[in-house]
Formats: C-alpha cells, sequence, structure tokens
C-alpha cells in the first residue's frame, strides 16, 4: 500500500488517535497548551471511549484524605504494591514517574470535568487508595468529551487511523478511514493511544489458536490493536509480553464484547470449580478473591473446550456479589450436573469426594478462615463447606479477556522508542498501548487508568511542546 | 407494554444494574437495590416510585442501546411507576383516568368552567358581566354556602382517596405501616423532600433536559413546591380571616392572604413555565414517551390554576371579575376532582418511598 496519492489531505497540530481516557487527557492536555487537536475515535459516539468505558475508578498517590478518598497513599507503598502485583516486571523510572506524577490527580481530574463519588457497599477495600467516578468510565469519557469539545478539541467519530507514515522516527501523516472515504492527515506530532489488541479475533488466535474462539472479550470491540500493529511495523521497540494478557473467569453466557463488569463471577471461594469431565482443578480458596480473581481466566483457558463450572449450595448464594446470569438450578447435585450438561456420575463423585474431605472449622468469608480440606487433590485452602444444602446453583465459566500487556517502549516524555532504542521526535504513546512498560504482568485496580491519565498528559504536553518549537 | 411486561423489563433491567453498581452515587434507587438480589413485583413498584428520574444513570450507562443488554433505568421504571399509579389508585373504578389523563383534564376542566360559568351568570345580582367591589364580592357571584360545599366535597373526596392509594401503595410494595411511625424516617425522608435531594445526582445536579449536568430542574420544582405551599397557606390564611375573623374576601392587596397568593402563584407560574419549557427541549431517548400526556396535563392544569387567579386578583375590581372567578373556581375544582387520578400523586408516592428508603437504610447500617 503507497502513502502518496493522498486521496485529500489535511493537517492540524497535534493528531491524537483513540478515544479512550489516555487519548481525552493528551487531546486537552495539548489544546490547552495552544495546539490545534485532531482526535480520533474509531467508535461510533455512542461506544466511545474505548475501555475506559468499562472502569470505575483511579489509583492515585495523596497526602491527605480527600472528600472521597480515606487516609493517606503515599510513594513507597505504591511502588510496594506494584512491585506485589508484577513480581517486578516493570520499568522503575517510568513507574515511578507515574506514581509521582499521581500526586493529587483527581484535583487535575475534577477542573476538566470529572466527578468523584465516596465508595459505597463492594468497594470499601480500595477506600483508601482508589477515587471513585461518579456514574463510572462512561460518565468520565463523556465529561472529557464535553471538556474537549469546549477546548476546541476536533473530535472525529467512526474514524480509524489504517496506517501511520513514520520516517526516521518523524511522524509525517496518518491514513484515515472515515465513512468509507480514506484521507490523509498530516501533524506536527502525534499521540497513538488506541488501546491494546484485544479485540482483534485474529491476533488473538495467532497466539492461543483455536481456544481463542472461546475467549470472551470483556471490553471494547474496538480496540483491535491496529494502530499497536502500524507502530510495530513502522520499527517501533515492543515492550511487554506478546502471548499475554488478563484474563479473568466470566459467565460463559456473557457476550462476545463489551460485556464489562456485570459478567464477572464472584462465587468461586465459596463452592467448587469442575472441569467439562467433572474434575476439579485447582484450589478455589487459595486467597481472598480479589488477589486471585486474575488467575482464573488462564485456568479456565486451559482446560479442555476452554470451559468450566462453579458448583455452589443454597448457603452460599448469599455471600457474593449477584451477577447478570441466573445460576443453573438442580435440587439434587445429579439434576444439577445433568442441568449444566456434565457427566453425572464422575460430578457426583467429586462433589461427594470432596464434601469428605472437608474439616471442620470456622467459616468466615472476611478473613482466610480454617475451613480446609484434607487429603485430596488439589486441595481447598480456605472456605470449604460441604456442598449439601440443596438447591444446588451452577455457573458456567469461560475466560474473559481484559487487556493485553504487548505495547511499544517509550521515554520519560512518553515518546515512542525506535527498535535501536533511539526516540522518535514527533511521536508520542499513551495508555494501554503503552501500559506493557510498567505493567509486565498482573493487575492493579485502577492503575491502568492512573497510566492512563499521567501518560495522557505527559503525551499531550510534550506533544504541544514540539509544535511549538 | 403491559403492566407485566413493565415489570418484568424493569427486573431484567434491575438485575444487570445489580451486577454493576457504578451508579450507586447518584440516587437512592441504587442503595436500595443493592439491598436485594432478586426482584419481585413489590419491590420494583417501590424502586419505580423511589425514582426521581434525574437520568444521571441513562448517561453514565456503559450498556446503555445499541449494547445488546439494552438498558434504560429512566424509561423503565418511568413507565413502570406510571402503572403503579394506576394500581394503587382508588376507588379503582376511576383508575383509568390515569391512561386518558389529558383527555380527563381537558373534560373535568371545561365542565367545570361551563358548570361554574352558567351558575354564576344564573345566580349573580346583575349578571356576570358587572363591576362589584366590597367584602363579600365574590359570593354576590357564586353563593358562599354554594362555594363551601362544593370545595369541602371536592378536597374531602381527594384526600380520601389519596388515602386509600397510600394504604394500596402500603400493601403493593410490601411495606408495614410500622415503617411510617419512626420520626427519624420520617425527619430523613422529609429533608429529601424539602431538598429534592435525589435531583441534585450526586451533588452536581441532573442531566435534565440533556446530557449536561444542571440544577435547573431542582430549582424549577422548588418554585413549584415552595409556591405550591405559599398557595395553600394563603387558602388557609383566607379561610382563617373568613370563617373565624368574619371577614369575607376579597382581601387588600397588604394582606396575608393576597401576599402569600399572590408569591406562590406567580413563582408556580414561574416554575411551571420553566418547566414546559425544560420539558420541550428534553432528551427523549430516556423519557417514558407514554407518560407525556399526563406530565403536560397536569402542569397545564397547575397553570390554569394559578393564571387564572392571578388574573382574577388584578382584574378583581372591574366587569371581568365574575367571568375570571368562575374560571378560577373551575380550575381549582378539576385539580381537586383530579388530585388522587392526576401526576400529582406522585408526591405522595415518592415521599412514601422515601420514608421506605429511609426506614429499610437505617436498618442496613
Amino acid at each position: 500500500m503507497s502513502l502518496e496519492d493522498p486521496p485529500g489531505r489535511e493537517g492540524c497540530d497535534v493528531l491524537v488517535i483513540g478515544g479512550g481516557n489516555a487519548a481525552l487527557c493528551a487531546a486537552m492536555t495539548a489544546a490547552e497548551a495552544g495546539a490545534r487537536v485532531i482526535l480520533l475515535e474509531s467508535a461510533p459516539r455512542s461506544f466511545r471511549g474505548g475501555n475506559s468505558r468499562h472502569t470505575r475508578n483511579l489509583r492515585f498517590l495523596h497526602r491527605k484524605p480527600t472528600p472521597y478518598l480515606k487516609d493517606a497513599y503515599l510513594e513507597e507503598e505504591f511502588w510496594d504494591d506494584l512491585m506485589l502485583v508484577t513480581g517486578g516486571k516493570t520499568t522503575e523510572a517510568l513507574a515511578r514517574l507515574v506514581i509521582r506524577e499521581s500526586e493529587d490527580l483527581g484535583e487535575w481530574m475534577e477542573a476538566h470535568g470529572a466527578m468523584f463519588q465516596p465508595p459505597l457497599r463492594g468497594t470499601l477495600h480500595l477506600a483508601r487508595t482508589n477515587a471513585h467516578f461518579l456514574g463510572g468510565g462512561k460518565a468520565l469519557v463523556n465529561a472529557y468529551y464535553a471538556t474537549a469539545a469546549r477546548l476546541g478539541v476536533e473530535i472525529r467519530y467512526e474514524a480509524e487511523a489504517v496506517d501511520l507514515e513514520v520516517e526516521n522516527g518523524r511522524f509525517r501523516f496518518a491514513r484515515v478511514r472515515e465513512r468509507g472515504a480514506e484521507r490523509l492527515v498530516s501533524a506536527a506530532a502525534c499521540v497513538c493511544a488506541a488501546g491494546g489488541f484485544q479485540a482483534d479475533l485474529a491476533w488473538l488466535k495467532e497466539i492461543w489458536g483455536e481456544a481463542a474462539d472461546r475467549f470472551v472479550i470483556r471490553g471494547s470491540p474496538f480496540d483491535t490493536g491496529r494502530v499497536l500493529r502500524t507502530l510495530l511495523a513502522r520499527g517501533a521497540k515492543a515492550v511487554g509480553d506478546p502471548r499475554q494478557c488478563h484474563a479473568v473467569a466470566v459467565d460463559a453466557r456473557a457476550p462476545r464484547f463489551d460485556g464489562g463488569i456485570v459478567t464477572r463471577l464472584d462465587c468461586v471461594p465459596f463452592g467448587i470449580v469442575v472441569n467439562r469431565e467433572g474434575k476439579r482443578f485447582y484450589d478455589e480458596g487459595e486467597n481472598f478473591w480479589p488477589k486471585r480473581y486474575a488467575i482464573w481466566g488462564r485456568l479456565v483457558a486451559g482446560q479442555p473446550g476452554q470451559e468450566a463450572f462453579c458448583l455452589i449450595d443454597a448457603k452460599a448464594l448469599p455471600l457474593f456479589m449477584p451477577s447478570v446470569f441466573p445460576p443453573v438450578t438442580g435440587r439434587t447435585i445429579g439434576e444439577l450436573a445433568a442441568n449444566l450438561g456434565l457427566p453425572v456420575g464422575a460430578v457426583e463423585e467429586t462433589v461427594a469426594a470432596f464434601n469428605r474431605a472437608v474439616r471442620p472449622g470456622r467459616f468466615d468469608p472476611a478473613r482466610l478462615d480454617d475451613c480446609a480440606t484434607e487429603g485430596i487433590a488439589p486441595p481447598k485452602s480456605h472456605w470449604a463447606q460441604p456442598l449439601d444444602c440443596p438447591p444446588f446453583y451452577g455457573y458456567p465459566l469461560r475466560p474473559g479477556i481484559t487487556f493485553t500487556y504487548l505495547g511499544v517502549a517509550v521515554d520519560e516524555r512518553a515518546r515512542v522508542l525506535r527498535e535501536d532504542g533511539r526516540p522518535c521526535e514527533n511521536l508520542f504513546a499513551a495508555g494501554e498501548i503503552m501500559s506493557g512498560n510498567i505493567l509486565g504482568q498482573g493487575y492493579m485496580a485502577g492503575f491502568g487508568m492512573t497510566i492512563g491519565t499521567v501518560f495522557g498528559r505527559i503525551a499531550g504536553r510534550e506533544a504541544a511542546r514540539h509544535v511549538r518549537g | 407494554m403491559s403492566a407485566d411486561e413493565l415489570l418484568r423489563e424493569a427486573e431484567r433491567v434491575m438485575t444487570i444494574c445489580n451486577a454493576c453498581r457504578y451508579c450507586e452515587g447518584f440516587c437512592a434507587v441504587f442503595p436500595a437495590m443493592e439491598l436485594r438480589r432478586t426482584f419481585a413485583s413489590e419491590e420494583l413498584r417501590y424502586l419505580a416510585n423511589l425514582c426521581h428520574n434525574c437520568r444521571g444513570c441513562w448517561y453514565a450507562c456503559q450498556y446503555a442501546p445499541p449494547h445488546e443488554f439494552a438498558v434504560n433505568v429512566p424509561r423503565a421504571l418511568a413507565a413502570l411507576r406510571r402503572t403503579t399509579w394506576q394500581e394503587f389508585a382508588r376507588p379503582k373504578r376511576f383508575s383509568g383516568l390515569f391512561r386518558r389523563n389529558g383527555l380527563a383534564v381537558w373534560a373535568a376542566g371545561l365542565a367545570a368552567a361551563a358548570v361554574f360559568l352558567l351558575w354564576g351568570a344564573l345566580s349573580a345580582e346583575s349578571g356576570l358581566w358587572a363591576a362589584r367591589s366590597g367584602a363579600g364580592a365574590f359570593y354576590r357571584v357564586i353563593p358562599y354556602g354554594a362555594m363551601l360545599g362544593v370545595f369541602s366535597a371536592l378536597a374531602l373526596g381527594a384526600l380520601a382517596a389519596l388515602a386509600a392509594g397510600f394504604f394500596s401503595f402500603l400493601r403493593q410494595t410490601g411495606t408495614k405501616a410500622s415503617e411510617f411511625f419512626a420520626p427519624g424516617h420520617q425527619l430523613r425522608a422529609l429533608k429529601d423532600v424539602l431538598r429534592l435531594t435525589y435531583l441534585e445526582g450526586g451533588g452536581h445536579g441532573c442531566n435534565y433536559p440533556d446530557e449536561r449536568f444542571r440544577h435547573g430542574r431542582r430549582r424549577l420544582h422548588h418554585l413549584v413546591f415552595y409556591g405550591f405551599l405559599a398557595a395553600f397557606a394563603s387558602t388557609t390564611a383566607a379561610a382563617f380571616y373568613d370563617h373565624v375573623l368574619g371577614l369575607p374576601a376579597p382581601y387588600p392587596w397588604l394582606s396575608l392572604p393576597v401576599l402569600l397568593g399572590l408569591a406562590g402563584g406567580l413563582a408556580m407560574t414561574a416554575g411551571l413555565c420553566g418547566l414546559m419549557v425544560l420539558k420541550a427541549r428534553m432528551d427523549c431517548e430516556p423519557a417514558d414517551e407514554e407518560g407525556r400526556g399526563m406530565e403536560l396535563a397536569f402542569l397545564g392544569l397547575l397553570l390554569a390554576v394559578n393564571g387564572t387567579g392571578i388574573l382574577l386578583l388584578f382584574l378583581r375590581e372591574t366587569a371581568a371579575m365574575g367571568v375570571l372567578l368562575a374560571l378560577h373556581l373551575a380550575a381549582v375544582a378539576a385539580f381537586f376532582a383530579l388530585l388522587p387520578y392526576s401526576k400529582f400523586v406522585h408526591a405522595l408516592y415518592r415521599w412514601a418511598a422515601l420514608v421506605k428508603n429511609a426506614s429499610e437504610q437505617s436498618k442496613a447500617g
């Protein structure tokens, strides 16, 4: 494909590719610095915002309590938390930059239209570290779009950057497909904030083979990674494991895309999980669910047919957040197994063996209690109670991909690095497309939004500075 | 959609919302929803009446259409709310008035106007079109006893019907009457009523008439609400002057009934006009289209009461007084007659839902 012979050409100072949190933060910052900004959102207006639509909070450093955050959350604790989830797979300079620049981010966000609320039931464990958006991520995105428009950012919906012209580390123009027509948009600087590739089913299949056909994509269908792929093809240095993604176990009845938060299931620690052969395969009570839910996507992906089934009894039903699909029920374990399409004998045997292995203890969902199994493999280390209280309930599980880790390497000014490590002069990246620099593995609630906001602002500021020379 | 379908739709939507809960900061509906795992008809009727239609949850919803979950909480609850008013209404044979509310208002208003005009024409000395002044001037158009009789009957009938409606609210939302006796719950609900807490959308206003957060609607509603209270106080003061002090209307400009009535009437008129303008501009996506007629009919009827009242005050010394009095009395009569079968009932059931909410939230801690 030749990028010459422009079908129609226009220009601006800063071109922002992407329409989520990071892109909006970059666009607002660049516009405030006086740049003429065009923002390309590939989704229609009603689905704008990428995966930011599905978020609900953001983690930031604060030395004092705020109306919506308790106490203080300081750099060293923040850093330790990051170490814990990434196991050290991070770039310390960039990670510390994000942490430091996140200080009192809430005030900047509020000045740009964001609204917060105190956390209510369900998210109290985040009350000190994470500020919750009133109405969630879509409300935040709505506010940012309104602010960006007021600042003069030209917003184009259903406009996809299908290719970028980059010469010797210098961005020249983008080929943009908009309402069936293609045109070239040139800019003095470009910010790529178009997310990961988790919605590109063909790409997922390249990595995971046929199994990918049974993955659920929790977020936006517009996060196809096209910009990421283009950057890598144009000589950007890759970062992050291309084969890894953040995946949780979601309800198998979830829509293929965009199911978001409501398809998650928090029942695992209160029951047992079997595969389609009716056998258990992992310790369901290893740790508190918020610390373990992120491994269950991969666990389920490793089972035959990439499916599993969580079985609970009536006494467990009130213990976890309700989910969107009603459980499959049965008056007996056998009936439940049959209704779930599982081998009845095998499931009955698994449950009977599990029930026999449960040792008495004091059940307490609020702590790592002493209800454990003995003499079975895999064990259940906590919250093990026999399934003996009918009716019985079952939820079918599938892997649900939240985001991918592969990204482009950047420096502290958000400049995209070339394969030889030198930075591009006018090409910047922010958000999920570069978060692999900081989150090499694992996840920490609300931290993707922190990276997107901090790097979005840096990219916007640096892009505008480049324009003004 | 039928009442059953509306209940099922509200149940579907609340089940999705309860797994999401991102909107819990907007209003009382979501925290009340979170106290439940399933949604029986009783609970849905209560939640529908707790919703103030601030629309924050519509614009914030990640599952709003064209998403396949097609969540539209304000519309689902508004439509259900409309049918619950019909179900609560007593006597039952009048509940159908909710279905053709615009027509009912016009019919009642015109019939009352005809009755009062005819009555005035027949009973007034020297005809309807003549200037009168001095104490008891109004009674020389419509006689004292007739006025007292008609309006006492209408007011008592409306009160009885509203009380019966309140008890069917209790029954059909599974609410114990004892929940209403705790002064603490009443106090909290009263604060929510007087402030319109849940039109504040978590502090930033509601998304009305469009996506932007604004306080306009809450302020206009305050004008109507407090204007209504002032007008009610004016009527009470006038009754006191007339029946206790023996001073029949009309009253001088600088008297309590006139000052309160004028202030209330102007406030209500301004508020009603503002609300009508907002309604004309509103984004219809989250609205219950079928309820629009009822809402406009109610705004229109209140506006007629106020407009004729204010005109009467300013023109009471002229020959138009008789006609204006008849028209004003007709508007007031239609308002009272339809009180239990018009959008007025939202005040009663919203208050009841707020008390129930105060009660269950205090139990939940």
